[in-house]
């Protein structure tokens, strides 16, 4: 099937303000009981960028993600999202801002079809009322499928032709990460947040992925946070690189600098012991 | 005119707004015209005064079922206080006729808007409890509303109850059955219709998105309290509704019928019909009912012919006959008689060609 060489809608009829998407996360910390899970880490992220956060298991990289999106609440810290306060909002807030995620153990709604789970995600762009749902008047009519074009675009260039009516349920793995991301895109988020895309997926998966992902930040300029373990992907497709281990930020920089940094080198590799 | 299009073997629609049907051909469509007639041109003149009254009680009960259906099977939020909120719209508008002398066309809608207030209150635990928990707290509501409807004797009458004044629609008067019929069945209709829509719009997505997954639902922007709110408020202003109407059917009203048994059996008919489904919600209340009027028929026809101890023996087969059907159900068809309903369509309509 060929590729969609078209652009979505969502993306060419966007402004550059509404492209718009600076996040500055300062001094986060974030406690389990006794546990540490975030020590003052502070990410900014500017529009346009793709900032890829890596570190070993456990260092924190979802739970940062997690602070961002408002499914925790971080004990210290500030986060700012254009310009805005957004410490104290809670999730569905911080999406109708523009702050859309995937999940690491993709969270689809797997009793429904892959249209309905992106219908779903237009919900913030949806304007019409109870009362007029209830007799699905003209005005919902001509919403739903104004919707349905903006799902189509995406479902073309995510090339999910042929998956649309299925249950989301059957499908195997790496299409339910594809699925997650245009779900993601559906909500024409800002900011996109990607929780380990490409894990458990097979070479030519990541290979399409990794095309889509490309495609989004370097022709149509959406910005993005991607967590990932598989080093290759991090190193060949992001700009600049955040590293943490143990909830601290060890290093941030571009992923030439990042990979020879010897700190990096010690939380994955452990420390060099001389025989 | 565009063709009819009657069992199409394969995707024949250009447009997306084609896709936005309720029914898939239109022989889905032809089929609910020809029992939309069937059922005001024939059911009210044909049925006898006894099966007219069971016909009437399914039009109410079900109105409530498929309220209570957008609550439970929809949005995953048990209630267990649904009865009580089907006797709150009982009441409002019993109270509303009688001490305001509100006249029928307004008492009705006013029950059920009282009642999505009252049901909307008790939905408040929903934004912490889940499942089981939530469960009690709403049989707290039910017992709370028992008790109110008992106790406030200056407003409910308490047990006595009020009886209302014969309904009339401008000027007509609603006072017999095959009239009243036609009032239920109005109302039945348009709001199993709007309850169609709801859940093929934004709302319904929303709330099946809470149903299965709440941290994803909102991740995708819906404020999942709000939402379980209005759901609860949706599912009571059905419940009030059909509540309304039975108080005016009835004519007069006691707390009795308003207990947790009429909670659980509203709770048996979704389960019974299918969960998260509106044909659902009406075949298992014709279900109920009807095994309601069988299993009093058989008592009364032992106690008759004179095995009166068999005939006490039996009485409680109720509670039993329900405990059996509900668990029988969910062993071998969990999705209920909608499933069942379905099977049977998809089978004739692939008869005789079936492979």
């Amino acid at each position: 099937m060929k590729a969609f060489r078209g652009q979505p809608s969502i993306f060419t009829s966007r402004s550059a303000e509404e492209n718009r998407a600076e996040l500055e996360v300062k001094n986060l910390s974030l406690n389990f009981g006794g546990v540490v899970a975030l020590d003052n880490v502070d990410v900014s992220v500017r529009t346009g960028e793709l900032l890829a956060i890596i570190g070993p298991n456990g260092a924190g990289k979802t739970s940062l993600l997690n602070c961002i999106t408002g499914y925790y609440r971080a004990q210290k810290g500030t986060m700012a999202f254009n310009g805005q306060d957004i410490f104290h909002l809670s999730t569905h807030h911080l999406t109708g801002l523009g702050i859309g995620r995937t999940f690491q153990n993709i969270e689809l709604f797997p009793g429904i079809s892959v249209l309905s789970n992106m219908l779903l995600a237009r919900h913030v762009h949806t304007k019409y009322g109870v009362a007029s749902a209830s007799v699905f008047s003209r005005s919902v009519k001509r919403e739903e499928v104004r919707h349905r074009e903006v799902l189509e675009e995406l479902i073309d260039f995510l090339e999910m032709q042929a998956i649309r009516k299925q249950l989301v349920g059957s499908l195997p793995y790496g299409l339910r990460k594809r699925v997650e991301l245009g779900r993601a895109l559906a909500l024409e988020p800002k900011l996109l947040i990607l929780d380990e895309p490409f894990a458990g997926m097979t070479l030519e998966e990541k290979e399409d992925m990794v095309r889509f992902l490309m495609e989004l930040n370097q022709a149509w300029g959406q910005t993005m946070i991607l967590v990932e373990h598989d080093m290759s992907v991090v190193m060949s497709i992001s700009e600049r690189v955040m590293v943490l281990d143990f909830g601290k930020k060890i290093t941030e920089g571009p992923p030439e600098t990042v990979q020879n940094h010897p700190q990096v080198i010690k939380a994955y590799l452990g420390d060099a012991v001389k025989i | 005119m565009r063709n009819l299009q009657l069992h199409p073997c394969g995707n024949f629609r250009e447009t997306y707004r084609q896709e936005l049907t309720i029914f898939e051909t239109d022989f889905g469509r032809l089929a609910t015209l020809v029992g939309l007639i069937l059922l005001f041109a024939f059911v009210p003149f044909v049925s006898s005064a006894y099966i007219l009254y069971i016909i009437n009680t399914i039009g109410i009960f079900a109105i409530a079922a498929i309220g209570l259906n957008l609550l439970i099977g929809y949005t995953g939020q048990i209630s267990l206080g649904h009865g009580a909120f089907f006797g709150v719209g009982a009441y409002s508008a019993a109270i509303l006729a009688t001490k305001v002398g509100v006249p029928f066309v307004i008492a009705v809608p006013a029950g059920g808007v009282i009642t999505a207030l009252v049901g909307m209150v008790f939905g408040i635990p929903s934004v912490r409890l889940k499942h089981l928990y939530l469960c009690i707290a709403t049989l707290a509501g039910q017992i709370i509303l028992d008790y109110v409807f008992v106790q406030w004797e200056s407003l409910t009458g308490g047990a006595a109850g009020i009886s209302i004044p014969t309904a009339s629609l401008f000027g007509l008067d609603l006072g017999s059955d095959r009239i009243f019929f036609f009032v239920i069945f109005v109302c039945f209709a348009v709001m199993t219709w709007m309850a169609v829509n709801l859940i093929r719009t934004r709302y319904g997505r929303a709330f099946i998105a809470i149903r299965d997954n709440d941290q994803a639902a909102e991740g995708m922007g819906i404020p999942i309290f709000l939402y379980k709110l209005l759901s609860f408020a949706i599912s009571s202003f059905y419940a009030g509704f059909a509540g309304a109407l039975y108080a005016y059917y009835m004519m007069s009203i006691t707390p009795e019928p308003f207990s947790l048994w009429l909670s659980i059996e509203y709770i048996a008919m979704i389960i019974i019909g299918g969960l998260g489904s509106i044909p659902g919600a009406v075949f298992g209340t014709v279900f109920i009912v009807v095994l309601n009027e069988v299993l009093s028929i058989a008592t009364e026809f032992l106690m008759n012919v004179g095995v009166t101890g068999m005939g006490i023996t039996i009485a409680p087969l109720r509670e039993f006959t329900y405990g059996l059907a509900i668990v029988l159900f969910i062993i071998f068809e969990p999705k209920g008689l909608a499933e069942v309903w379905r099977i049977v369509r998809s089978s004739f309509r692939l008869w005789p060609f079936s492979y």
